[in-house]
């Protein structure tokens, strides 16, 4: 058959955006495809490694399970919404300075679930902590650098996580992505 | 994916119309964990999908209405494992609904989605079961509920009729005061589908209720009243046999990669009696013991 197409307006870290999709793409598509946002990965598409997670209205999703027009109307936050200009994500720093990324595959969407964490949950324990990231799998096992990684964002008092969501027709639209996710 | 139409009707009436037209080519999507899965690996071809997320009369909400809990189809995993009266009232739901996928995938699944994708694994099914949970649907022919336990049938399938949809879930109030919980047997804690999924409840008057999946084509309940499973004072080997007995139907597939029969089968006895263990103290924590 033929692919419908539909326009949506999302605000997409920050900057609102209205957009037309094909009905049968799925969020993880308009993200890398049609807006160009290839940090968030695709690797399983079954909704188990977690590389393509997004946070939707500051709810974590894998975004290969959800369809782009079922996004119209929220506030979708991906990797590249968590630094601000030069400044790295408190998570983005503490991956650094623990040796988190191995191949760096998963780091994106380890990063948007961890944000999802702390923004719950500003203090985690360690089971916590493996709870919130059970979602994302490291093929490079890099397990115990990651969940140190958030323990230690965590500890230095950093849960501001998350962009709050900015309501579609909010004139944002001349903020570069970078510039609006957490304050 | 395969492309095909999107349909997002305000209203039931518009929903189930769009139902009826379309009959089987249409799938309805709620949280689309597993729809968009089977979508993209070719094993259904829908030609129309129906988002009931923009249906007016279905919401999310989790409501005290006349003796019962009502849970709106929309409402996901994660907010039915937070609510503090389902809880407290209904704890192997709040268990089970907890271990489904891991934390994107509860976000987005539904316990309505769950229940219509009639997977023989569903880890929320066995508390429905034991709780004896309607499932409120409206179609062609109006409203109408169905018992949990007359809707499934196999992997799959359902006795909801063409161009019916699930509105909401009712949970009766225990009558009497009931200690229950949800076990399961994994080959890893989360993101697995489980070999076991079993839930018990004991009630103060001496009757348990066990509902156990994946150990046949669809989740099945037994219900004891000879008291035996719940007395404290009868012994392993009593409750043992009264086990074997109620679990005569158990036919796990030999064709399942996750484990085979013979594993299912032991392990099923050992996490009924683990359960039975915990339900029956839980009801001892509420001051009613049997």
């Amino acid at each position: 058959m033929t692919a419908e197409s539909r326009s949506i307006e999302v605000t997409v870290n920050g900057r609102g955006r209205t957009i037309d999709v094909l009905a049968h793409h799925t969020l993880l598509e308009v993200l890398r495809d049609d807006l160009g946002l290839t940090g968030t990965k695709e690797c399983c598409l079954v909704g188990e490694c977690g590389a393509c997670t997004v946070l939707v209205d500051d709810v974590s999703v894998d975004s290969c399970l959800m369809l782009g027009v079922e996004a119209d109307g929220a506030s979708i936050t991906t990797v590249e919404g968590l630094a601000v200009g030069e400044r790295l994500h408190p998570l983005q720093q503490a991956f650094l300075d623990t040796g988190a990324a191995q191949c760096g595959f998963c780091i994106p969407g380890q990063l948007v679930s961890a944000a999802a964490l702390l923004a719950e949950t500003p203090h985690p324990t360690r089971a916590e902590i493996e709870e919130g990231l059970a979602g994302n799998l490291c093929r490079c096992a890099g397990y115990e650098q990651i969940i140190e990684a958030v323990a230690l964002a965590a500890n230095r008092g950093t849960s501001a996580a998350v962009a709050r969501p900015v309501p579609v027709g909010v004139d944002v639209a001349s903020t570069p992505d970078a510039n609006v996710a957490p304050q | 994916m395969r492309a095909f139409a999107y349909e997002r009707p305000a209203h039931l009436d518009e929903a189930v119309a769009l139902l009826a037209d379309h009959g089987p080519e249409a799938r309805l999507l709620a949280g689309g964990t597993d729809l968009i899965i089977r979508i993209r690996d070719g094993s259904i071809r829908p030609r129309t999908v129906v988002d009931v997320k923009g249906i007016a009369e279905i919401d999310g909400e989790i409501r005290d209405l006349d003796g019962h809990l009502t849970i709106g189809a929309r409402a996901v995993m994660t907010a039915i494992a937070a609510d503090e009266r389902i809880r407290r009232d209904h704890q192997a739901l709040a268990e089970a609904a907890l271990v489904v996928g891991a934390v994107q995938i509860r976000n987005r699944a539904t316990l309505a989605g769950n229940i219509c994708n009639a997977s023989p694994a569903a880890d929320t099914v066995p508390a429905l079961l034991v709780y004896g949970a309607q499932v409120v649907v409206v179609g062609p022919g109006g409203i109408r509920r169905i018992a949990i336990d007359d809707l499934l049938v196999r992997s799959g399938v359902t006795t909801l009729a063409p161009g019916e949809l699930v509105t909401a879930i009712e949970l009766p109030l225990p009558p009497t005061p009931r200690g229950s919980v949800h076990v399961r047997r994994t080959r890893r804690r989360s993101h697995d589908l489980a070999s076991v999924t079993l839930a018990c409840a004991v009630d103060a008057d001496g009757t348990t209720r066990i509902a156990y999946g994946s150990l046949g084509p669809r989740p099945l309940l037994v219900v004891d009243e000879t008291g035996v499973l719940a007395d404290p004072e009868s012994s392993d080997a009593a409750r043992e046999a009264r086990l074997a007995d109620l679990f005569i139907d158990a036919a796990p597939s030999p064709r399942s990669m996750r484990a085979s029969p013979e594993y299912r089968l032991a392990m099923l006895r050992v996490l009924a009696l683990r359960a039975l263990g915990m339900a029956r103290e839980r009801l001892g924590t509420r001051g009613a013991p049997a």
